[in-house]
This record gives structure tokens, C-alpha cells and sequence, in this order.
């Protein structure tokens, strides 16, 4: 077979069953964080297994393992696709996913080994961040490239969301991560103080916007209306919700840095464009959402469907929290405490984590030339135990987050303070423990999937698929 | 314009998707560079001693802002709690700032001279010797480590040539400054001094 003629599927199923790998790896980091939290024995006295050199780990391994390799495999999936044709560089691509395998394997290595720039989602360091650079540009230009070769006159709008996801990550991680080595495992920021903060969090921000919400949201404009045989809902909203979600995520970063020695002026710019972000976020989810109109009866059946519906609830539910709590007012009782880490995991575990996990059991059994997953049933369970397993996680979270925020600004009537911070770290003693469980749940159903995955293409050979002509 | 035309031509696309998303980061990042608020220090801010940088550079490879923040906000229970509220006058040699934005244990900013140094290093060492509550993990392997006094010279000439106001002497003093010393030593003295510039007026 001519292969121009079919599909570049394999760099898909690389970061498909990679996607799967680096998952159970990187929540049972998580896990393991929080148990410490709760029995510091756990640190074992050893540099490379303490907390907080581990915890830099968890958040790059599910974001950039995980979160990374769903993105490159789906994102490569759909824009051959959508675009009627195959990857173009076939070598460009799989230097794409070896880098990137590269990348994480380093990362593994270096953060336990206390080898950071200590910037939140950018602690690895200059020669790392030069391979990301070059591995970016090549998924840029195998990406753009094979939408450039496209044989159908309109860009479907899946490839508007990665795409500006791909130009946008590129520009963030290269202006945060300017550094003068020392050493080839020690830099020097080119910022300082405040203006070394504003960078961070313009980048630690829309890194949330781009890679975990532009990505994810192009994964949904594909899978959704795939899986629920449906079209998008409203075209116009996506036109609409598109330019103003990404020029207007770019501004809300200064809400990180809420009564810091920020000047006032970028905290209330900040604010003012977060709370402005609800509208283009809620844009994504109603029309995700409403794509399911006539076919709602599919998730009674569907657990696949129902990963889907859930993660665009929890994306509706994430980004109104996330406006809210970048009003000054609420921010002044939340920053700093668990609420931050609820907020976070109802995101990255409700939205980002069941939107891959929805996508990936759609699109596996196409990988392998299958009609269905191995157990259509063990989706199911896989799907309660991760419903399940974030509530468990987020809801004690919350509690805690506030009972902190509460106790921190406790004042006596002589104007003393209530409480020590020892007190504090006593009271959440029991949500750290419920964390653990609703966490513990989350990772046990990733082990479900990685037997469900295992069976499904552990005896099927993978069958290149013909280009298909557009219609 | 219409959106088809858009749609229909990928460069004009990245074109605007790169106009769009650059907006924002330039009204809010280039004014705050120009601009002596953030960047120029306090009174009494001067650049770190080779022996503190040492240790701060401790701080930061152990990851203690994962659970420590160094930022007083300006309300009142934080400064009864902790003390003055941080200026961005304080933080102008700060490579990378250390903010944090977690308080799993409570803000370093002006930890200097709260505690002995003995208190310290036996709480690095092993936190729940002195504090039964505490989840923070020990630090034993500091007090075996020593500082490198090559490194922290090329540290110090790396921080010259990005600006920071070190003079030549500093530079040819600290290898001496720091021979000898352990990590735990020198991340002590930078503890030690955080916030110290200010006190609480009371």
C-alpha cells in the first residue's frame, strides 16, 4: 500500500498507549504525595523521595506526560482527519514523541534530584527546556504542515483550538524560561522579584489555559460530536467562543498574584478579564454540551458518552469557580489554601483527566482496528470510580481550603490572632485523609484502563487505514 | 471579513491567533519592567551574600516554596501573624522570586531571627522533634553536605553579568566565605535573615 495513501497512525498509538503509561505514573506520584502529607514517615528521610521535590513531579507528569501525550496523539489523529490527509514528515513526527519521551524520562530524573528553576509547571531546567523548544517547533511544523497539505478548503474547528495551543505554549514556555546558566544543571532568571512573578504566572496561567483548556476543548470538538453522532451544536459560538477565549485567557494571569507586591493595577486588570473569561469558557461547555441534543439517550448506554458529559460539567463547574475566586475578595480567603487544590483537580482531573479518558477509549479501538474497547462494562466502572473518585477528592479539598482561610484571619476581641498555624495544619488532618481515598479511587481506575487497554490490543495487529477522500 | 476567509487560510490564521494571544501578556508585562516600583530595592535591600545565595539556592533545589510562600499580604492578620507586608522593593534579587502560592506551612518572608539557628537546624533535621504536629518532611542530608566554593563564584558572576550589583571583590571573597560550610549552615543564614530588613513597630 502506497503509504501516503493511508494514515500516519502509528506516532498515535506511541502517545495513545503512552497517554495511559505516563497517567498511572504520574497520579501514583500524587498519591504517594498525599499520603505523605498525612504520614511524613513517607519521605523516608531520602532526598529524592521527598515531598517537596516529588510534588513538582506529580504536576509535571500529569500535565506534560499525561495531559501532553493525549494531546499530541489526539491532536495528530484529528488534523489528519479532518484534513483528508496523512502527517506530513513521518520522521519529524516520530521525533516528536521520542523527544517528548525524552523530555519526561529527564524530567523524571532531575526534579527528584532537587534539579529546578522552581518556577511552577517550568521547573526543569535550561538544556531540558531547549529539547521542549525543539520538539515544539517540530510538532508546529508537522501540525501546520499537514493542515497547509489539507484537501478540503475549510480548517475544521478541532484544529483551530490545537493550533493556537501549539503557537501559544511555544511563546509562553520561551519568554518564562529565559535563564543564564551556571552550570549545565544550575540557571539564573533573566527577571527578578515582581517582574519574574508577573512572567510566571502569565505563563503558569495560560499553560492552564492553553494546554490544559484550548487543547482539551479541540479534543472535545472532535470526540463529542464523533461519539454522539451528532454535528457541533452552534458554529457561530465556536467562531465567538474561539478569539475571545484565547485573547482573553492571555490577560487573567496577575489573579495568581492577588495582594502580592504586585502593583494594584495588573491585580485589577487581572481580575477584571478573569471574571470577563467566564462567558468565552461557558461558550466551550454549552456548546459541547448541547452537541448532544437529540442523542441524550446514548448515555444510558454509552460510558464512553458519559466520560465526555461529565468532563464538559466539570469544565463549566471549574471555570466559573475559577472567575470567582479571582474577585479579590474571595481570593483573599482562598490563595494559599486547599481550595487552590480542589480547584485545580476538579479541573485537571475532572475536565482534563475525563475528557482524554472519554477521547482515548474512543479512538483506541480505531487505532486497532476494532469495533468497541475489550469491556464496554469496565468503562463503566472505570467511569464511576473516576466520578466518584474526584468528588471524593475535591469536596473534602474545599472544606479544608476554607477551614484554613477561616482560621488564618480568626481575630480575638483584643484584636490577637485565634489560632497558631499548627492549629490549622491539626483541623485538616481528616480532609487529608478523605483526599487520599477519593485520590486512591481516581488511580485505581486508570489500573482498570490499563487492563481494558491491554486486552483490547494485546492480540491485534494494527491495520494502516486508508485516506479517506472529503466528501 | 468574514470568518470563512479565516478559516480558509492557515497562515492568516496564526497570524491572528498570534495577534490575539499577545495583547495581554504586553499591556501587563511591559509597563511593570519600565517601571522603578518593581524593580528598584528597598532601603537596606542589598544582594545577597555568597553564603546566603548558597543557601537560598538550598531552598530552591529542596522545593520549600512548594509549601512555604514569602509574600505577607497586606491584611491585618498576616501582618500580626507574620509581620510587615512584603514590598516588591524587597524581592528585586530574587532569581527566581519565591512567592509560593501554598501554605501547607506557614510564610517564610520574615522568618530571620525568630528562632535560634540550634532551633533550626534540629528542625530541619528531624520537624516533629520540636513540633509533634508538623507534616514537613526532615532535611537531615544538609548537615553532610557542603557547599561547593567554586560553584558559588560562578554563581556570583553569573548574577553580575545579569546586573545584580556585585563588585569584583565580592566575587574574588566568596569562594572563602563559604569553604567550609555546610548546605545546612547556609541555608540557616539565609532563613536567618529573611525579612529582617523590616521589624514589626509595636
Amino acid at each position: 500500500m502506497d503509504t501516503s495513501a493511508s494514515y500516519n497512525d502509528k506516532v498515535v498509538r506511541q502517545f495513545t498507549v503512552m497517554t495511559v503509561v505516563w497517567g498511572i505514573v504520574g497520579m501514583l506520584v500524587g498519591v504517594l504525595i498525599a499520603a505523605q502529607l498525612i504520614w511524613p514517615q513517607l519521605n523516608f528521610d531520602l532526598p529524592f523521595l521527598t515531598y517537596s521535590r516529588l510534588r513538582p513531579l506529580h504536576t509535571n507528569a500529569v500535565i506534560f506526560a499525561f495531559g501532553g501525550s493525549a494531546l499530541f496523539a489526539t491532536s495528530y489523529y484529528v488534523v489528519q482527519r479532518t484534513c483528508h490527509v496523512r502527517l506530513v514528515l513521518d520522521k519529524l513526527a516520530a521525533f516528536t514523541f521520542w523527544g517528548w519521551q525524552v523530555v519526561i524520562v529527564l524530567a523524571a530524573i532531575t526534579l527528584p534530584l532537587g534539579i529546578t528553576q522552581s518556577k511552577e509547571y517550568a521547573e526543569l531546567e535550561w538544556p531540558i527546556d531547549l529539547l521542549i523548544a525543539v520538539v515544539w517547533v517540530a510538532y508546529a511544523i508537522v501540525f501546520f504542515g499537514t493542515i497547509g497539505k489539507r484537501r478540503i478548503k475549510h480548517i475544521y474547528v478541532a484544529n483551530w483550538f490545537y493550533g493556537a495551543f501549539i503557537i501559544t505554549i511555544a511563546v509562553l514556555h520561551i519568554f518564562n524560561n529565559l535563564a543564564i546558566p551556571v552550570t549545565l544543571t544550575k540557571s539564573y532568571t533573566i527577571y527578578t522579584g515582581v517582574v519574574d512573578a508577573m512572567m510566571q504566572w502569565w505563563y503558569g496561567h495560560n499553560a492552564v489555559g492553553f494546554f490544559l483548556t484550548a487543547g482539551f476543548l479541540g479534543m472535545m470538538y472532535y470526540f463529542v460530536p464523533k461519539q454522539a453522532g451528532r454535528p457541533v451544536y452552534s458554529y457561530r459560538l465556536s467562531v465567538v467562543h474561539f478569539w475571545s477565549l484565547i485573547a482573553i485567557y492571555m490577560w487573567a494571569g496577575p489573579h495568581h498574584l492577588h495582594y502580592t507586591s504586585l502593583p494594584d493595577w495588573a491585580q485589577t486588570i487581572g481580575m477584571v478579564f478573569s471574571i470577563i473569561l467566564l462567558a468565552p469558557s461557558w461558550g466551550g461547555m454549552i456548546n459541547g454540551i448541547m452537541t448532544l441534543s437529540g442523542a441524550w439517550h446514548k448515555l444510558r448506554s454509552d460510558p464512553i458518552l458519559k466520560f465526555m458529559i461529565v468532563a464538559l460539567s466539570f469544565y463549566g463547574m471549574s471555570t466559573f469557580e475559577g472567575p470567582m475566586m479571582s474577585i479579590k475578595t474571595v481570593n483573599a480567603l482562598s490563595h494559599y489554601t486547599n481550595w487552590n487544590i480542589a480547584h485545580v483537580h476538579s479541573g485537571a482531573l475532572g475536565w482534563v483527566a475525563m475528557m482524554t479518558l472519554g477521547s482515548i477509549y474512543s479512538l483506541l479501538p480505531r487505532l486497532y482496528n476494532r469495533d468497541s474497547m475489550y469491556s464496554t462494562k469496565l468503562i463503566d466502572v472505570h467511569f464511576w470510580t473516576s466520578t466518584i473518585g474526584v468528588v471524593l477528592y475535591a469536596v473534602p479539598m474545599w472544606i479544608a481550603g476554607v477551614t484554613e482561610g477561616l482560621m488564618w484571619r480568626a481575630v480575638n476581641d483584643d484584636g490577637t490572632l485565634t489560632y497558631s498555624f499548627v492549629e490549622s495544619i491539626k483541623a485538616i488532618h481528616p480532609y487529608h485523609g478523605l483526599r487520599l481515598l477519593g485520590g486512591l479511587l481516581f488511580f485505581s481506575g486508570m489500573i482498570i484502563m490499563a487492563y481494558n487497554v491491554w486486552k483490547t490490543i494485546s492480540d491485534k495487529k494494527p491495520v494502516p487505514v486508508a485516506v479517506m477522500d472529503p466528501a | 471579513m468574514r470568518h470563512e476567509t479565516i478559516e480558509k487560510n492557515v497562515n492568516l490564521m496564526m497570524v491572528l491567533i498570534v495577534i490575539a494571544i499577545s495583547i495581554g501578556g504586553l499591556v501587563e508585562l511591559i509597563p511593570l519592567m519600565m517601571s522603578s516600583d518593581a524593580t528598584e530595592p528597598d532601603e537596606n535591600i542589598v544582594p545577597y551574600s555568597a553564603l546566603r545565595l548558597a543557601g537560598r539556592d538550598v531552598y530552591v533545589r529542596e522545593g520549600c516554596y512548594n509549601c512555604h510562600s514569602q509574600m505577607i499580604r497586606p491584611f491585618r492578620s498576616e501582618t500580626e501573624r507574620y509581620g510587615p507586608y512584603t514590598t516588591a522593593g524587597e524581592t528585586v534579587y530574587d532569581r527566581p522570586f519565591q512567592f509560593g502560592s501554598k501554605r501547607t506551612g506557614p510564610d517564610l518572608a520574615r522568618v530571620g531571627g525568630r528562632y535560634s539557628d540550634e532551633w533550626q537546624r534540629l528542625h530541619l533535621n528531624d520537624p516533629r522533634a520540636l513540633v509533634p504536629e508538623s507534616n514537613m518532611p526532615g532535611y537531615p542530608w544538609l548537615e553532610a553536605a557542603m557547599v561547593d566554593p567554586d560553584l558559588i563564584t560562578r554563581k556570583l558572576r553569573t548574577l553580575q553579568f545579569l546586573g545584580d550589583p556585585y563588585t569584583d571583590d565580592d566575587i574574588a571573597a566568596a569562594a572563602a566565605a563559604v569553604a567550609g560550610k555546610t548546605e545546612m549552615e547556609a541555608l540557616i543564614a539565609y532563613l536567618q535573615e529573611l525579612g529582617t530588613n523590616r521589624r514589626a513597630r509595636r
